[in-house]
């Protein structure tokens, strides 16, 4: 659905973006891995086509240098990290700006886009919120305000920047997992940076690793998720386990007890995990 | 409140609804009244949110509620109407109300046969009332102006004049003074002076501080209004200058400056009042989009809106408004600040609402600044910038104290 071919991005005489070649099909949920300045954020930006890049981005084929603005936003929500939230906007006003594509220029939202933007709020259980203003929201509620909004533009690709950046652990499964579920209802492919390893081995189809604006590893998170393939990148504290229920967890050593552990794969009791994995937060 | 009947309107959804529909939009109000009570205080009591959550638990069936800025529309046009009353009844020459419209009713086409002196038609319809208007103009273009320049570089200290429009405008005039044009010309050179200045201002901003933003994504806005800062120094240096070479026109170039809406007459307001028309209708047109920049020019463009077209369109609409203002009125100070965020205030953030409110409200204000500017000194003219902010600011004051103004402009 998205393609990347050749992607560069310079800000300067830095390459931010070096020659990316990358897709994700339909209803697949491609998350980009890498340490801090690898590009991950780059190169979401310029799939939205927020930052000018040289080589090209199609979506279904088309390029999105030859789409408007309103055009490329009909086939693509871009979430931002830290997206503004003005605090005295409504729940219900926040969503509606996501139908903005939809609303001719000098237009306003008609039914029908109420009744999207209410729908939408019933579904992620927020339907009583939307006469709130948005301050009034706790992070994971205003998280699903800001998931609802980008889904009110009602494209198929969606693109997060860190979107559990600011939830707690426990919070960060519920968000993805809402994520998860909503892509799968409406088959939409996802295109997330995620900074947790584990988190985006359990929720991802497939992980590409970027390091210095390259590609370093990419595949499913059984292939990229492993210790000699991390560790290049992220350095020697990067230890990679299996649950019991099968999944990869990534967690970091402190750098005076790398090697001491050495715990195999599995070895540790299923009780010493938490529902979600272990609390891990690789090398950063 | 920005909704009508939150929880009046089930619009179709077809769920049964609880008969007492109607003390249910009394709940909606509430609801809203709480919400905003648990926003004014996060550090509040605990207490709030609950109650909030639960009063607007009222509209989960609903279908989502509509913008509908009526009432405080509602009460800022009964406001214009009563200014505007006021403007025309008040006066040195001692009119009672009755005789004000009777003396209306007679230019009107099928008007009662009333007997009303010559004189005081002449007085109601060739002095009074073109005053009126044209204060209810100015005013409607300067406080429609800020709040839309507020908007598009979201900064709540941005006025009309941020752009460099009143140096450029008080150089024009200054010029055309200095020149010795003879008063025919002093307005319309006001009035190029605002715009080739709003020009320059925003050629040498938007054209700074471009970095890697693809196009389309604004990016230029700090450079733009520091661009604004600079170029008006650099006017009103000019000025300054002028005036120290022609100190004999001091005088005549201070109380234009001042603003003056006493010698106001039909043919200023016919001259303003095609710009502002356009400008008034431009920027009322945008104000959905307004609310959308709200996030951000990146978000806004990640929504699919060309951020700097649209920067670019309301900037010109405002200046065209703010420029012919100014050629009419002088510099009048404070009302585009003080009346948008009074509107943001008192009925809600979006622009929806603060834009056709301010405008009414700003026109209601600059009439009655105006009736206070003619009769405070009778019979002399207090200038009615001197009267705004006097007037304005403690009054401006008192509403950035109430508790929900720390919310909003949070």
């Amino acid at each position: 659905m998205i393609a990347f071919e050749q992607v560069r991005v310079r800000y300067g005489d830095v390459a931010v973006l070096d020659g990316i070649s990358e897709r994700a099909a339909d209803a697949e949920w491609v998350a980009l891995i890498g340490p801090n300045g690898a590009g991950k954020t780059t190169l979401l930006r310029a799939a939205a086509r927020l930052v000018r890049h040289d080589g090209i981005i199609t979506i279904g084929g088309v390029p999105t240098t030859r789409m408007s603005r309103r055009q490329l936003a009909r086939l693509v929500a871009y979430v931002p990290q830290r997206p503004q939230l003005p605090p005295a906007m409504t729940v219900a006003d926040y969503v509606m700006l996501g139908r903005n594509p939809h609303i001719g220029y000098l237009r306003t939202e008609t039914a029908a886009d109420r009744r999207v933007c209410s729908g939408l709020l019933e579904r992620i259980g927020m339907a009583s919120y939307a006469a709130r203003a948005l301050a009034t929201l706790s992070g994971g509620e205003a998280q699903r305000v800001i998931l609802a909004r980008a889904l009110a533009q009602e494209a198929p690709v969606l693109l997060l920047d860190e979107p559990t950046s600011a939830l707690d652990l426990g919070r960060r499964a519920d968000a993805l997992e809402l994520i998860d579920t909503l892509r799968r209802e409406s088959a939409l492919t996802v295109v997330s940076a995620v900074h947790d390893l584990t988190l985006a081995g359990q929720f991802a189809d497939r992980l590409v690793l970027l390091d210095g604006g390259r590609i370093a590893a990419a595949g499913t998170p059984k292939e990229v998720l492993r210790a000699d393939v991390l560790a290049a990148r992220f350095g020697t504290g990067v230890q990679v386990m299996t649950t019991p229920d099968g999944d990869l967890a990534v967690i970091s050593r402190r750098p005076g007890t790398a090697g001491a552990g050495g715990a195999p794969p599995g070895a540790r009791p299923a009780s010493a995990w938490p529902p979600g994995g272990p609390p891990a937060d690789p090398g950063r | 409140m920005r909704y009508g009947r939150l929880a009046g309107r089930p619009a179709g959804q077809g769920k049964a609804r609880d008969p007492a529909a109607d003390p249910a939009a009394g709940a909606a109000d509430a609801s809203t009244a709480a919400a905003d009570a648990a926003a004014a205080g996060a550090a509040g009591p605990p207490g709030a949110d609950p109650s909030a959550a639960g009063a607007s638990g009222v509209t989960t069936t609903a279908a989502l509620p509509r913008v509908r800025p009526g009432r405080a529309l509602a009460i800022a046009a009964v406001a214009l109407a009563a200014a505007l009353l006021t403007g025309v009844s008040v006066g040195p020459a001692g009119l009672s109300p009755q005789m004000v419209i009777e003396a209306l009713a007679t230019r009107l086409p099928w008007h009662p046969a009333l007997s009303v002196p010559g004189v005081d038609t002449a007085i109601v319809w060739q002095i009074r009332l073109p005053q009126v208007i044209l204060a209810a103009l100015v005013g409607a273009m300067l406080a429609g102006a800020g709040a839309a320049y507020q908007g598009v570089f979201r900064n709540p200290l941005a006025d009309p004049y941020l752009l460099g429009v009143a140096a450029g405008g008080g150089l024009g005039a200054t010029l055309a003074i200095v020149a010795g044009t003879g008063s025919g010309l002093v307005q319309p050179a006001a009035f190029a002076g605002a715009a080739v200045a709003v020009a320059l201002t925003y050629m040498l901003g938007s054209g700074a501080g471009r970095g890697g933003e693809s196009p389309g994504t604004g990016g230029a806005t700090a450079s733009i209004v520091l661009a604004g800062v600079a170029v008006a120094a650099m006017l009103t240096a000019i000025q300054t200058y002028l005036l120290q070479q022609h100190s004999q026109e001091l005088q005549q170039v201070y109380s234009w400056i001042l603003g003056d809406l006493s010698l106001a007459s039909w043919s200023q307001v016919a001259l303003i009042l095609p710009y502002a028309a356009v400008a008034a209708g431009v920027l009322l047109a945008h104000r959905r989009l307004l609310d959308v920049l709200r996030v951000g020019e990146e978000e806004t463009a990640s929504l699919g809106v060309d951020v700097a077209r649209l920067r670019l369109t309301i900037v010109l609409a405002a200046t065209l408004g703010t420029a012919a203002a100014v050629s009419v009125s002088g510099l009048i100070g404070f009302v585009g600040i003080i009346v948008p965020h009074t509107v943001r205030l008192a009925a809600g953030a979006s622009y929806r609402t603060v834009l056709p409110v301010s405008m009414l409200g700003g026109a209601a204000f600059l009439v009655l600044a105006n009736v206070a500017a003619q009769t405070v000194q009778a019979p002399g003219v207090v200038p009615i910038g001197v009267i705004t902010a006097i007037a304005g600011g403690p009054f401006f004051l008192f509403v950035l104290r109430s508790r929900r103004a720390r919310r909003e402009l949070a």
